[in-house]
């Protein structure tokens, strides 16, 4: 193997530069701000979690998890996801405190990448937790916020899909009868291969009504009409269940004033392992990957043994950067660039504009090789230089 | 609403079938549309704008969501398993993938080699046939592999299996039949949903009607 540059990351890792580190935090702020204000309070989680707890939980294939070994020999993952570690949290340190929870963070989670170095292999999400409702409210109030925080990065065209993993589940089941067949099928939704799933289902031997329902199964996405569809292929109890709370969730989300951004698609399958009720993502126009998504998960805390239904989302701050696209530096900056003998008259002006909040900067003009390229960099210069009076403005 | 569909078409075998096949569907397209060397040809009349690419390439072009929609051949898709949604069979371009060789059979037992432009299709179906294989990737002229010793066996794409044959080769297990496909942005699928299905739906009729006739 070579050895790297010097100045060689390792694939997948980004740095981000003071400009776009600037515009990054400020929208990551105002997300934080979106979400603090309907009451979700942050928790902040170890990089670093024991892969037999975490790292299995999360359901990221193990061929994406970054591992390394602690001291005793243990294997640990670098998070590749926020809602396991915080599973882990509330079904530990938060144990005492009753359900419901509503949680949220902001961290950067770690999936390592196979494919060309292209994909970042950390990213940072924002999302929320709520954990203990198993009720459509819930589910209408964690996806109204979604709405909400995606309104609020100011994205000009965004649409939310949702699917029902536990929708699909049960007509498959009913239809092929066992939990394998129906994997299989599950599979080729997973991996978007509708014309696999098509001649899948022509090659089994099924009558010609269940073959036509499966087939069914892809028409069934848009507004209302996708719930209607979906209702006559409900072959259960369970599923018409399932059908019926998509039609009060999508009443629920009317409430909130948040059903014109969302539709219904009950092909969706996302990649979590652990979701069991709906699924839903986020897309952004010239945005290729779903920049937000989430579910419910209510299998996943009782692995932690604090079993309980649980629902949360997450936006990928990286491709929301990327939708919103550059951002203008309209920060101001001062900067007094002064020669030794009036460096106490800079210091007093700089620590006055200092403790009026203007960003300032002191340089002694000594230190400075080029001045016109440096000062270029700011929006004002101070310049006191020499023994003469007075200060002289750019 | 209806949105410029940015359509990536692969350059080459596939193009006119992909063509003739979307001007059938009731898409106008320009007639200057097959002898043109432009990259990128817009055609404002169908609502649509085309990338002409690499086939290889065009699975990239949807996934980073440059095109919304595109046409590839399941060989492509297949190798390199790109995250796009795959929505309908265009049944164009018929042709399979298969194992081929010199006539005889297998010369090298001990650590056989195989020469293909699908390092990764061809690696799957040995790993499924539990032989162990070394495969050698070339980007083209696969045939000459066998014939100048590089490798005894190739995995490539057989259509009319003319130039297997002019090779003095033979074709000695089929791998799986390969068609064209209509392939889409997963972002693009939710944000213009009522354009793209209105293109998957009179492609399909399309289709459907050429697989009537039969």
């Amino acid at each position: 193997m070579p050895k790297p540059f010097v100045f060689e990351k390792p694939a997948g890792m980004r740095d981000k530069l003071p400009l776009f580190f600037q515009a990054s935090e400020q929208i990551k702020q105002q997300l934080l701000n979106k979400i603090s204000v309907w009451g979700y309070q942050m928790v902040q989680t170890p990089t670093l979690e024991y892969f037999d707890t975490v790292g299995e939980a999360s359901a990221i294939s193990d061929q994406q998890l970054f591992k390394l070994l602690d001291m005793e020999g243990s294997t640990l993952v670098l998070r590749p996801d926020m809602t396991a570690p915080i599973a882990r949290v509330v079904s530990s340190s938060m144990k005492q405190v009753a359900y419901p929870l509503r949680l949220s963070y902001s961290a950067p989670v770690f999936r390592a990448q196979q494919r060309e170095g292209g994909r970042p292999a950390e990213f940072e999400q924002v999302g929320v937790e709520l954990i203990g409702d198993g009720t459509l409210s819930a589910e209408a109030e964690v996806l109204a916020l979604m709405s909400d925080v995606l309104k609020e990065t100011g994205i000009q065209r965004f649409t939310i899909t949702i699917g029902h993993i536990g929708f699909v589940q049960e007509l498959f089941i009913e239809i092929l009868g066992n939990a394998e067949r129906a994997e299989e099928l599950r599979r080729f939704l997973f991996e978007k291969n509708y014309v696999g799933y098509a001649n899948f289902v022509k090659n089994m031997p099924l009558s010609s009504i269940d073959s036509a329902r499966l087939l069914k199964l892809l028409e069934c996405r848009g507004g209302e009409d996708a719930l209607l569809k979906a209702m006559e292929l409900a072959g259960t109890e369970k599923a018409k269940k399932a059908v019926s709370d998509l039609m009060q969730l999508k009443k629920i989300l009317g409430d909130y004033g948040a059903e014109e951004t969302v539709n219904f698609d009950f092909t969706l399958l996302s990649h979590m392992s652990y979701y069991t009720g709906i699924v839903f993502e986020g897309y952004a126009a010239g945005i290729g990957s779903p920049i937000a998504g989430g579910g419910r998960y209510d299998d996943l805390l009782s692995r932690f043994e604090r079993s309980a239904p649980a629902i949360g989302f997450a936006v990928r701050l990286d491709y929301v950067m990327e939708a919103i696209g550059q951002m203008p530096d309209t920060s101001s900056r001062t900067c007094i660039l002064y020669s030794g003998e009036r460096r106490e008259e800079a210091l007093r002006i700089a620590a006055e504009k200092r403790s009026s909040g203007t960003p300032a900067v002191t340089q002694d003009i000594t230190g400075v090789e080029n001045v016109d390229t440096f000062t270029n960099r700011f929006t004002d210069v101070i310049y006191l230089i020499g023994k003469t009076q007075g200060e002289e403005t750019k | 609403m209806t949105a410029v569909l940015t359509v990536a078409m692969p350059k080459g075998r596939i193009f006119e079938e992909a063509a003739d096949m979307l001007r059938e569907a009731g898409y106008p397209l320009p007639p200057e549309f097959e002898d043109n060397r432009k990259l990128i040809v817009e055609a404002p009349e169908a609502g649509m704008r085309f990338i002409l690419a690499k086939p290889m390439d065009v699975p990239v072009y949807v996934e980073q969501g440059v095109a919304d929609v595109g046409i590839a051949g399941k060989d492509v898709m297949i190798e390199e398993e790109r995250d796009v949604y795959e929505v309908l069979d265009l049944k164009i371009s018929t042709c399979y993938l298969a194992v081929a060789g010199l006539p005889g059979g297998i010369k090298d037992k001990v650590a056989p080699k195989v020469a293909t432009k699908y390092p990764e299709a061809a690696s799957k179906y040995f790993r499924e046939q539990g032989e162990q294989v070394e495969v050698i990737k070339l980007n083209g002229s696969i045939e000459l592999a066998p014939l100048i010793g590089l490798a005894d066996r190739i995995v490539d794409i057989v259509s009319s299996g003319r130039t297997l044959k002019e090779n003095g080769l033979v074709e000695y297990e089929k791998i799986m039949d390969i068609t064209s496909r209509l392939i889409v942005n997963p972002a693009s699928y939710r944000l213009y949903s009522d354009t793209i299905h209105t293109l998957v739906e009179r492609l399909r009729k399309v289709t459907d009607s050429k697989e009537a006739a039969r």
